[in-house]
């Protein structure tokens, strides 16, 4: 058993061992996780210590303390918060060894091929097929949605290998290598004039069997694991006051009295109002979290967040008037992150519509909030026991 | 973003957990209320003019020492805090129980204990009265509409209106242009007026000529404590309201479980289902808000007058949505007079009037926020 006391020190042996002035970063990160300070709750020799996953902050504060470098998590998220727990809970010893330590470096990008041009919220509909061909899988299918797949290296693909079994049952979870030849990424242009998703044509991609995550037929279980972690990870950040986009309308308020109204000083106060009990929420949850009680109260955050950056970026714009009739720069870039602040508020109202969509749609988290926290009766289904390739497309 | 006034949120962040005391407290609130405060009673006692238990509120009061729960012990109380008060409220919301709670244990309480320490006859006046109320024993009424919202002048006139539970005060407290008295009931006129929300009556109070009472303060101090006694007030409201929304909210998940149309539960409907768990979104909202606010009363946060118009703005829209969701889902039951949600949604209409509207917050918030309005 680890405390923080014990920790503490450890990282700080650590980091007198490699001062991180004179240290490499790649070999800085490399060593970090060998030491078992990447993620302290991972087991031994996979990055961590078995330790209480709340002990990271100890750790992370010593090394931010320090001036270590970090793993750039941003360029790294899909890696870090989907694949990495969903191997660590499913994959093979060969798999955990060779996939998580350059993943937890960033030396190697994830992406995630789960989402379809005809299976959104209805994920389990997916079409992509993978047969079997002596010791490999060939995959072919078409993947959309899919950020930083123009610089992956591997990714997380869901694809059915059982058309005649019911959606659910016949899909199974592979680790995809990204330079396969039959993988082709195209950038999927966006209402704001950037790319920051790409479409993946997947045209006879062999993935050796070897790379199967779970057992054939069981990928929608293994899914649920990636698809938990992605709707968790908004759940342990710390806001200030303003912190979030209502900083940047409230601010714009009181450097440009001339702009102001009366409707518009009802519906700021309003949002004002709304952002704050949000953040307050959100404050509450991470001590729930903190303190071993995690609630339900974290399904709820996002579809909160969605609607008030929505409605906040709309105001701001009307606030604007004249200038909100302008537009800041259509280019069509391949950003490898959303960045809110960096560009006007015209691209913040149009990116924010995304908020309601991505991560599962506002709608799909309601009727999971009205099923798994309120319990309330599901609507009736006409599409579990039928056979994948009977259901109507 | 230089002249944002947001604060630097670091080490005195709210606690806005229940602790283990607090999750104690509540357990024997509520089983309280759920043995002696029966809604049908509560029905018949309004229908008979009357809605008040004596007994319960002894058990409350008294028995339990919720009544002194913001009184240190040394002042004759229980020396709790707002989040204890707080979490009381909350159980009163749910089980829409007519008692003094509000009106004599949070706002003539607050407002005594901001007079505490005087020295001289005001000084020990106040700290009989005080000890009296903490007790149980004394109901104490501060004899201003239940209306009046903290950071505006309270009015001084002869005559007051909309004065809450007055009818079952002992003593209440009389707020003139030149202080702060005590003038028990038998020496008040006191006529009945009839309330949206009959849980919580109200009342016309007239004070007789030539009775003048038991001077507590003078000019400053009454009208710092009065301030004082609103604000708690009004924080502490938050958490009845959060109460009444978590009521309306599971009696009509419960509701709509069970009750079937076209041969399905109700509750299937997808319409049905995101209208409910959007007011859990906002329940859930609530409860922060609600505790910020206690939380912030309770440690005498700087902060502690924008926590508290946040949660009102806030708490005041869920409690009257809950409410109004409530009846509509519960469909033509929830119209009757046979079925409590009518009780639950009088009292969210008057307590969203009670102790500044929203609106009236909003203004406060306007310049707590430093978001002026337009010239």
């Amino acid at each position: 058993m680890t405390d923080a006391h014990e920790l503490r020190s450890r990282t700080r042996e650590f980091l007198a061992a490699r001062p991180p002035a004179g240290t490499d970063r790649a070999d800085f990160l490399k060593a970090r996780f060998d030491a078992g300070l990447a993620w302290v709750h991972y087991p031994p020799g996979l990055g961590g210590l078995g330790a209480p996953r709340t002990l990271q902050a100890v750790v992370d504060a010593e090394l931010a303390a320090a001036g270590a470098p970090d793993n750039d998590p941003r360029r790294i998220m899909i890696g870090l918060g989907m694949a990495a727990p969903t191997i660590l809970a499913y994959g093979t010893e060969e798999q955990k060894r060779r996939f998580l330590r350059p993943l937890w470096t960033g030396e190697e990008v994830w992406c995630q091929l789960f989402s379809e041009p005809g299976a959104g919220s209805d994920l389990a509909a997916l079409g992509t097929r993978a047969v079997r061909d002596g010791d490999d899988w060939v995959v072919t299918g078409q993947k959309v949605w899919t950020s930083s797949a123009h610089i992956a290296r591997w990714a997380i693909l869901i694809a059915r290998t059982d058309p005649d079994a019911p959606k659910h049952r016949g899909i199974t979870y592979f680790v995809c290598d990204m330079t396969d030849p039959g993988v082709e990424v195209r950038p999927l242009r966006q209402i704001t004039g950037e790319a920051e998703f790409n479409e993946v044509f997947l045209t006879g991609v062999r993935i050796p069997d070897a790379y199967r995550i779970g057992a054939v037929g069981e990928g929608w279980k293994v899914a649920q694991t990636t698809l938990m972690n992605e709707r968790v990870t908004i759940g342990g950040m710390r806001l200030p006051r303003e912190g979030g986009m209502i900083g940047l309308a409230a601010a714009t308020w009181r450097e440009r009295p001339e702009l102001r109204t009366h409707e518009l000083h009802r519906r700021l106060l309003d949002l004002w109002v709304d952002a704050e009990v949000a953040r307050l929420t959100a404050e509450r949850l991470r001590q729930q979290l903190a303190a071993g009680q995690p609630g339900p109260e974290g399904s709820g955050t996002k579809l909160v967040f969605a609607r008030l950056n929505q409605e906040i970026s709309s105001l701001e714009l009307e606030l604007r008037g004249e200038e909100g009739l302008l537009y800041d720069d259509w280019t069509m870039r391949r950003p490898e992150q959303v960045d809110f602040t960096g560009r006007d508020i015209g691209y913040r109202y149009l990116r924010t519509k995304g908020n309601s969509i991505e991560g599962g749609t506002s709608e799909v988290l309601l009727n999971i909030v009205a099923e798994r926290v309120l319990g309330l009766p599901a609507e009736p289904r006409t599409d579990k026991d039928v056979a994948w390739k009977d259901l109507a497309r | 973003m230089s002249t944002s006034p947001a604060k630097e949120v670091g080490t005195t962040e709210p606690d806005l957990l229940y602790s283990e005391a607090e999750a104690d407290l509540r357990a024997a609130v509520r089983d309280l209320l759920g043995d002696r405060a029966d809604l049908q009673a509560t029905l018949a006692g309004m229908e008979a003019g009357d809605p008040y238990d004596p007994a319960l509120w002894q058990a409350l009061a008294a028995g339990m020492g919720a009544a002194g729960l913001l009184v240190p012990e040394k002042l004759g109380g229980q020396g709790a805090s707002h989040r204890e008060a707080a979490v009381v409220l909350e159980e009163l919301g749910r089980a829409m129980a007519p008692a003094p709670y509000l009106t004599s244990s949070v706002i003539a309480t607050e407002t005594l204990l901001a007079l505490a320490g005087q020295a001289g006859p005001e000084g020990a006046a106040t700290a009989e009265l005080l000890a009296e109320t903490a007790a149980g024993r004394t109901v104490t009424v501060l004899a201003l509409p239940l209306s009046a919202s903290p950071g505006a002048e309270p009015p001084t006139g002869p005559a007051v209106t909309a004065v809450a539970d007055a009818r079952l005060a002992d003593v209440l407290l009389v707020y003139r242009p030149d202080g702060l008295y005590a003038v028990r009931r038998a020496d008040a006129q006191l006529t009945p007026q009839l309330a949206l929300d009959l849980t919580r009556p109200l009342a016309t109070v007239a004070i007789a000529g030539g009775t003048s009472g038991t001077r507590l303060a003078g000019t400053g101090t009454a009208r710092a404590a009065v301030q004082r006694g609103l604000l708690t007030g009004a924080g502490l409201l938050a958490s009845e309201q959060l109460g009444i929304a978590e009521w309306c909210l599971e009696e009509t998940v419960r509701y709509t479980r069970e009750r079937h149309q076209f041969n399905r539960p109700v509750g299937s409907f997808q319409a049905l289902k995101h209208r409910m768990a959007r007011l859990w979104l906002e329940v859930v909202n609530a409860r922060a808000a609600a505790r910020n606010a206690a939380d912030a009363l309770a440690t005498g946060s700087d902060d502690v007058a924008l926590a508290v118009s946040v949660a009102q703005a806030f708490c005041s829209r869920a409690a009257v949505h809950a409410a109004e969701e409530c009846v509509q889902l519960h469909a033509g039951i929830g119209m009757t007079w046979e079925h409590p949600a009518h009780l639950y949604l009088k009292r969210a209409k008057s307590d969203e009037l009670a102790l500044g509207t929203p609106g009236r917050h909003k203004e406060l918030l306007a310049a707590l926020a430093d978001l002026p309005a337009p010239r």
